[in-house]
């Protein structure tokens, strides 16, 4: 029971990294058709950035930590912001154009960053509690699942907020359902496209610092490894829904602690069987709808 | 006639494939002109080309304006509602969300939902999505219609529609045409003996007739652009 228990919650912690990466990736993906392969840079490079000024803050201290936080989740959304700004909108209804610009991007930054922080993960030091664990009915849950599962509920909350109550939000969400429409409306859909990549970087850029906590170091392809995963997700959990990355982040994250577990570390192997399976019976994914 | 909109030479292209070709017509500014043909002659492709939805060359001219090299919710914002075939209501979205979403301005005119289509101020906390095809007819034109604008394009409004709809919606576009003119794409020809004053007949991409609504459709031009007789409409 004890070990069904730690898996189940270690799993929901990692599925809410998972989530912090894919609810960007969904967003972005349903408002402007563009799968960006760059979303794993942004989390890179808040990881390394929130790492270095959390150092010189406070290392192993609550106080860098948080602050490596903040650094993050405002450096993936400006870095984000940008790439929109100057590398997608110039191509706007260039999808294609899009993705490769996003790939090369993606591949460019993890060069740079070996170039400045080296080809090895650096090991970072955390809060003392983190590193320890909390006992659930027998199960000896890490800290850390609790930080990670925490902020990705806070993320999801702020925002299913910010687009259920602000007048952005009911672009964007008109826009994940028929872009065409919403400027047949008048509207300038750019600007939310902008604002979704700020978004979306935000919560990898969060994630970034967060998946260094989860490793306990920081690396130029951290962010490349977990794209893989964030895009698995996506596409499971229904491009272009945020509940669909919720539910696929944890449902993702659970199977693939189970079959690592008991299943002698197939956990990759079984969550691509869990995307083959789910693009036969439900080719939009769990929550995914037909879009305009 | 003097135009609030002049197309000419009009091109269109999706994906490569031209759907307009060299159109050119002009809209007038008061009442309705009606935009007939057969399916699949364009008539959509002309509209969502003229406002920027289709690759497109060609000069559009609005109040004076060229407006075919602008975006288009650049053009819409200069006062050209659309009302698309199909409705395309955001079905996620509440009836009040479609409407907030449409308001442009300071002051849109929220009164005139609650005068052509009382129904919807009921509905709306209800989801666009599981309305009635009639009712999401409302929720389009009132996306249009609650806005100050100078040209309404408005295409295949009664398509699909039960006949007491039909009704509704045609009494709606009198009442939005005495304020607005405006260009209508119709295939219920009684609908468009009720409200056209004009009509642009397109074939083969092409413009090959306009004039006088009554005068075409009281014609055999009837029978030889649109493959139906008078007696057919009248049934």
């Amino acid at each position: 029971m004890s070990t069904v228990l730690l898996l189940l919650i270690t799993g929901i912690g990692l599925g809410a990294l998972y989530f912090l990466v894919a609810s960007g990736l969904s967003l972005i993906y349903g408002l402007m058709g563009v799968l960006n392969f760059a979303h794993g840079s942004f989390l890179t490079l808040a990881g390394f950035l929130g790492w270095e000024v959390g150092r010189r803050i406070g290392d192993g201290t609550w106080a860098g930590l948080l602050t490596g936080m903040l650094v993050g989740l405002v450096v993936g959304a400006v870095v984000a912001a940008l790439t929109e700004l100057i590398f997608i909108r110039p191509l706007y209804n260039r999808h294609i154009e899009q993705v490769l610009v996003t790939v090369g991007l993606g591949l460019a930054s993890v060069a740079l960053f070996e170039g400045i922080w080296g080809t090895d993960p650096i090991q970072i030091r955390l809060p003392e509690w983190l590193g320890g664990t909390t006992d659930v009915l027998g199960a000896n849950i890490p800290n850390d699942r609790w930080l990670l599962i925490a902020t990705a509920v806070v993320v999801l909350v702020l925002i299913v907020l910010f687009l259920q109550r602000t007048s952005y939000g009911l672009v964007i969400r008109a826009g994940v359902e028929n872009r065409t429409m919403v400027t047949a409306l008048g509207i300038d859909v750019r600007r939310a496209f902008t604002i979704v990549f700020a978004i979306g970087g935000a919560a990898a850029g969060l994630g970034g610092v967060l998946a260094s906590v989860y490793y306990g170091q920081v690396g130029a392809h951290q962010g490349t490894s977990l794209l893989i995963y964030a895009f698995i997700v996506t596409v499971i959990g229904g491009l272009g829904s945020l509940t669909g990355a919720a539910i696929a982040s944890v449902l993702v994250a659970v199977i693939q602690q189970f079959a690592n577990f008991y299943l002698g570390g197939t956990g990759d192997l079984a969550i691509v069987l869990a995307l083959a399976a789910v693009l036969l019976v439900r080719p939009t994914g769990l929550m995914g709808k037909v879009k305009h | 006639m003097t135009a609030i909109l002049t197309v000419r030479g009009l091109d269109a292209r999706i994906a490569g494939q031209q759907v307009v070709e060299g159109a050119s017509f002009e809209v007038a500014e008061h009442g309705v002109t009606a935009l007939l043909g057969r399916n699949g002659v364009g008539k959509s492709s002309n509209i969502k080309a003229l406002l920027g939805l289709y690759e497109r060359s060609g000069e559009v001219t609005f109040a004076g304006e060229r407006i075919d090299r602008l975006m288009t919710h650049r053009i819409v914002q200069r006062g050209i509602a659309y009302v698309p075939e199909d409705r395309e209501v955001f079905g996620g979205l509440t009836v009040e969300e479609n409407l907030r979403l449409a308001e442009r301005g300071g002051a849109p005119n929220r009164g005139i939902v609650a005068e052509l289509f009382p129904e919807l101020i009921q509905r709306a906390k209800q989801q666009a999505g599981t309305l009635s095809g009639g009712q999401q007819q409302m929720v389009s034109l009132s996306r249009a219609l609650m806005n100050d604008n100078r040209l309404l394009l408005v295409d295949e409004p009664t398509k699909g529609l039960a006949p007491l709809i039909v009704g509704t919606v045609t009494k709606a576009l009198e009442a939005a045409a005495e304020r607005t003119p405006m260009l209508l794409v119709e295939q219920n020809l009684q609908v468009v003996r009720a409200l056209a004053h004009s009509v642009i007949v397109l074939s083969g991409g092409r413009v090959v007739h306009t004039g006088p609504a009554a005068d075409f459709l009281d014609s055999d031009l009837v029978h030889r652009h649109l493959g139906v007789s008078t007696d057919e409409e009248a049934a």
